[in-house]
């Protein structure tokens, strides 16, 4: 069994902290997610707070952005880049976290790709 | 069209350019103007990535920006030219005279820096080098998204 991951949720204005009690809600638990948003951060700043956030390295640490474009994943991508153990996941939404909470003891990379399919898989069209 | 923006932002490309002026402009291209994005391959990857990929995206120092910005006014694309800094920005308008607007969209707190808007702080010295360049006829004004109304630099440095 892998280190758990800690989950680090990163996004515009006050989304990660309601997405993390919106898991809390449904699960009894925030699961090791911690949520940290850009507001008033440059890109430096971001990154400290990630870095802060996500703890020494090199535990494992799974990071969650909103926008594919946004500066949130840019940041997040940035930090990744010089530190062992750390991954991105962009697009994150409630289905993608849920199913993290639960595998948080996977290998690193098999939990990334496992949370970008859940993620994927929580976008359906429905009602027709 | 021309480019409907030149704009001051910390962020770079990001949510509000891409997503808000972006979709509220139709831009087609997007120039990003800093000397280390433009050394950096894999950081002009990472600011393609969340670019729609109808939308050109340019890099360039500031030498090559001063040297395009003809080019990039007579394009039938609209484009958004953006910058990191200040300082930047006013050697782009320095280099290319036909600049006369600027939109300073975001810079955020840093030590020395104090709030004058809600999404700018800056240090003396950047509000007086904010003011140097208005100076030059340079309309420079802070606003950092579409519906919001602009702010005339008075008001703030």
């Amino acid at each position: 069994m892998s280190e758990a991951i800690r989950g680090v949720v990163v996004t515009h204005a006050d989304l990660a902290a309601a997405l993390v009690a919106a898991v809390r809600a449904i699960t009894g638990d925030d699961g090791g997610l911690v949520a940290v948003s850009n507001a008033g951060t440059d890109r430096a700043a971001l990154a400290r707070l990630l870095e802060g956030a996500a703890g020494p390295a090199p535990a494992p640490v799974l990071v969650f952005t909103d926008l594919a474009g946004g500066s949130c994943t840019a940041v997040a991508a940035t930090v990744a880049r010089g530190r062992e153990g750390m991954r991105v996941v962009s697009g994150v939404n409630l289905g993608m976290l849920l199913d993290f909470v639960f595998h948080r003891e996977e290998p690193l990379d098999d939990a990334t790709a496992r949370a970008a399919a859940a993620g994927r898989d929580a976008v359906r069209e429905v009602g027709r | 069209m021309s480019v409907a923006l030149y704009r001051i932002d910390d962020r770079l490309i990001h949510g509000q350019v891409v997503v808000g002026w972006g979709q509220s402009l139709k831009a087609g291209f997007i120039a990003l103007v800093d000397e280390a994005v433009r050394a950096s391959e894999w950081e002009q990857e990472l600011y393609r990535m969340g670019v729609a990929a109808s939308v050109e995206v340019r890099f360039a120092g500031v030498a090559e920006a001063a040297a395009q910005t003809g080019a990039w006014e007579a394009d039938p694309r609209t484009g958004i030219v953006l910058t990191a800094d200040i300082a930047t920005m006013a050697a782009l308008c320095a280099a290319a005279p036909s600049v006369r607007r600027v939109n300073v969209g975001g810079i955020h707190f840093r030590p020395g820096r104090t709030e004058r808007l809600r999404f700018v702080y800056l240090t003396e010295e950047e509000a007086a080098a904010l003011r140097a360049l208005a100076a030059t006829g340079v309309a420079v004004t802070a606003q950092d998204v579409p519906t919001a109304a602009p702010v005339p630099l008075e008001a703030f440095a």
